[in-house]
């Protein structure tokens, strides 16, 4: 089997603390070699890199891929093809599908249609409680056995302290992360962010302290069973206070931030705009900003998309009536470089550490490194070219994103899985 | 027939109209008023146009009253109870919508339990939308109406203090009358249990009086919002009993008010709970006027979408055709 060869590129290497421009040189699945005129050795193919970033690829430790049980939405192939096209060589695919993801069964065949589709590779992440009924947990160590990477009810809330308490106990057997929607369904209920924007609509809001009154009662049943607590998608400045107040006493919390949470604020919901409605909810100018720092910071760990599909017309609906969630796998490396990069808020670095680097670590993958023998699996990026997004084009099977139209810096050229080029941009 | 009118396309809410477009309702409602005191209350400003009122919330008073302003106009309605049609067998509304368009009708008068809806509808058919309630988000001809029997009785807004009671954070009538009135330079607060107020109300420029004993001490106007029964159950009041005791418009309370207050409600109203019947049937109550302005204002936003002229001034018999 011959290697590939990404020539010229600026190769960066959060794990290693590497970046400078040189060759990457793929053989047989692996990074077999990082370096300056590398040359080409025969047979290679050549990818070639000039202006552009070479990455350890990236990785998504949220999405929904809807197989199975709603493959009119999404399949893991489309979803994984999707994935590709945005520049993620792997993802994490959230367990509620229809069967649940609760048995070593459903993980085996989320995983057998991954390796049929062979694009970006799919990690399931298994339930929590059977069914994702909140009440009995789920066999962890068949759900670990047969590949999940993580637990997590995901669109709900473990509303149970007792039963978050035991989860974040009993998965310390197996080393894997419960990851967590925090959300007091009690306070909850609404649809949009409550504040003056819900208040003039006349929408039912959800408050911040929804999310934050689980992210404080994880952090605590965290530090009391000493578990390690992945919290999802935080959208609110409480929440990111709360976080790094904890990380400072040493509890085991990892957290992620989406595109949209970083990018929009509850104005987004004008007009009763039914693509900006997603839980938990587009929040305050100040809520953004505070995720901003958290990302700076380190508090918020990783960049995750919570990519969540739905037809078009389940969308065209009242406001009220309309299904949560946005698509984000293919907008999600270009929101992250005209919000984060072009505002000089991340370094390059530290934007594929948080995209890469640390999803891995955080969730146990292989990848995020491109250090001699590491996956193949690689990025290329061109961190200055300029696009519009047009949900027409997307390789996902839906279209619902509130960035229609919006004019992005920096996009995915050539995704590289196991050694195969899974992705490349046509010019 | 959807040019730009004096309007724009669509009455979905106060929020978009200017000081200057309120007003012109306001006007236009004057010589309508009379029409409706003559023998035969008819005039043919809208000979032609065909509307469909389309309820998916139970109303009364809103549709018979856009009826009577629709046949007063002479156009032809059509009333559609959206419970018991092919929106109860799952139709969504964006399908209620192209059916409605295909029809080639004129107008849409619409009542929805989805805030936005009117909104929805408008930007997705071509026909004129004016909206008769959507969710807690906007009631606008109410919101009208209101301001034509303030006028009335005081000769002017600016100026006026005006306080809604009640459960505001439930109430499109409370959002349409904070617009309206601010928008011409009322002075506008609301009173009712903080659970009861929406968040960040204050921003709409409001100020927020605690007690209804306050508001009585301020205002000039009290217009007392419907408290409804459900809330008890969802947990925002502890028991009608309650809520009578420590907000009811009594006139044990009025009796301690500087000046006379003028007494507005919506309807229906909840004798006993929100207001008391002796206030509600007392000297100072203009709740049934606010019925007979409905129909004044409804024609009136009916002929200024309909491309209406609007320095129109007292000549009901040449109504336009178009």
């Amino acid at each position: 089997m011959s290697g590939i060869l990404i020539r010229g590129g600026r190769v960066i290497d959060p794990a290693r603390k590497l970046d400078e421009p040189g060759d990457v040189y793929l053989l047989e699945g692996r990074v077999e070699g990082v370096g300056r005129n590398l040359g080409t050795p025969p047979g290679a193919m050549v990818v070639d890199a000039g202006g552009q970033i070479v990455a350890p690829g990236l990785i998504d430790v949220h999405v929904h891929l809807r197989e199975p049980g709603q493959e009119d939405l999404e399949t893991v192939a489309t979803g994984a093809m999707a994935a590709a096209a945005g520049g993620f060589t792997a993802v994490c695919a959230m367990p509620n599908t229809d069967p649940v993801c609760d048995n070593q069964g459903v993980v085996g065949f989320v995983k057998a249609q991954a390796q049929r589709a062979g694009k970006a590779r799919v990690y399931p992440i298994g339930a929590i409680s059977l069914g994702q009924k909140g009440q009995q947990l789920a066999e962890f160590g068949e759900l670990v056995g047969a590949g999940a990477v993580a637990v997590s009810d995901d669109g709900k809330p473990v509303v149970s302290s007792h039963l978050m308490r035991t989860a974040l106990e009993y998965a310390r057997t197996f080393g894997i992360p419960v990851a967590d929607h925090c959300e007091d369904p009690t306070l909850a209920g609404g649809v949009m962010h409550e504040g003056l924007v819900s208040t003039r609509l006349g929408l039912k809001g959800i408050p911040a302290a929804a999310e934050e009154i689980m992210v404080a009662r994880d952090l605590l049943l965290a530090e009391l069973t000493g578990g390690h607590v992945h919290l999802c998608h935080m959208s609110t400045r409480g929440s990111v206070d709360l976080i790094r107040r904890a990380k400072e006493r040493g509890v085991r919390v990892t957290a992620e931030a989406c595109p949209h949470h970083f990018s929009l604020t509850h104005e987004a919901c004008e007009g009763y705009d039914t693509n900006a409605k997603m839980n938990p909810p587009l929040r305050e100018a100040e809520d953004r900003e505070a995720i901003r720092q958290g990302l700076k910071d380190g508090t918020i760990d990783v960049i995750a998309t919570d990519h969540a599909p739905h037809h078009y017309d389940a969308k065209e609906r009242e406001f009220d009536d309309a299904p949560n969630g946005i698509i984000g796998l293919e907008t999600a490396l270009g929101l992250a470089i005209t919000e984060l990069v072009a505002t000089r808020l991340l370094t390059l670095p530290e934007l594929v550490a948080r995209m890469s680097t640390m999803p891995a670590r955080i969730f146990g993958l292989p990848g995020g490194t491109l250090a001699p023998g590491a996956p193949a699996d690689v990025t290329v990026f061109d961190p200055a070219a300029e696009w519009t997004v047009r949900p027409q084009e997307f390789l996902s099977k839906s279209r619902n994103t509130p960035f229609g139209g919006r004019r992005l810096t920096g996009r995915a050229t050539v995704t590289i899985v196991r050694g195969q080029v899974v992705f490349q941009r046509p010019d | 027939m959807t040019a730009a009118t004096a309007l724009g396309k669509d009455l979905t809410g106060l929020e978009y109209l200017s000081a200057d477009q309120i007003r012109l309702i306001l006007d236009t409602a004057e010589p309508f008023k009379e029409v409706s005191e003559r023998p035969i209350k008819k005039v043919p400003a809208l000979r032609g146009k065909t509307i469909v009122n389309l309820f998916f919330e139970a109303s009364t008073r809103t549709r018979i009253s856009f009826e009577f302003a629709e046949k007063r106009l002479s156009a032809d309605t059509v009333n559609v109870a959206a419970q018991g049609s092919s929106a109860s067998k799952g139709e969504t509304l964006v399908d209620t919508a192209k059916n409605l368009e295909a029809m080639r009708i004129d107008m849409v008068v619409i009542r929805h339990g989805a805030s936005g809806a009117a909104q929805f509808l408008g930007q997705r058919i071509r026909s004129n939308v004016i909206n008769a309630g959507d969710g807690k988000h906007e009631h606008p001809t109410q919101g009208l109406l209101d301001l034509l029997t303030l006028r009335d009785k005081f000769g002017r807004i600016e100026g006026l203090k005006v306080a809604i009671v009640g459960d505001v954070l439930h109430s499109r009538v409370a959002r349409s009358n904070i617009w309206g009135l601010t928008k011409l330079g009322a002075e506008v607060a609301v009173c009712g249990p903080a659970s009861l107020l929406p968040r960040n109300v204050e921003q709409l420029g409001v100020t927020i009086l605690p007690r209804v004993e306050d508001a009585i001490q301020w205002a000039d106007a009290l217009n007392v919002l419907r408290l409804q029964l459900e809330r008890m159950q969802g947990g925002f009041i502890p028991s009608l009993r309650e809520y009578n005791r420590v907000f009811g418009v009594t006139t044990e309370r009025l009796a301690k008010a500087p000046k006379d207050l003028v007494i507005l409600h919506p309807g229906p109203m909840n004798r006993g709970v929100e207001i008391d019947s002796d206030v509600a049937d007392g000297p100072h109550s203009v709740i049934l006027p606010q019925v007979t302005n409905g129909v004044a204002v409804r024609m009136a936003v009916l002929y200024l979408l309909a491309g209406g002229s609007p320095d129109w001034a007292g000549a009901p018999g040449r109504g336009e055709d178009h």
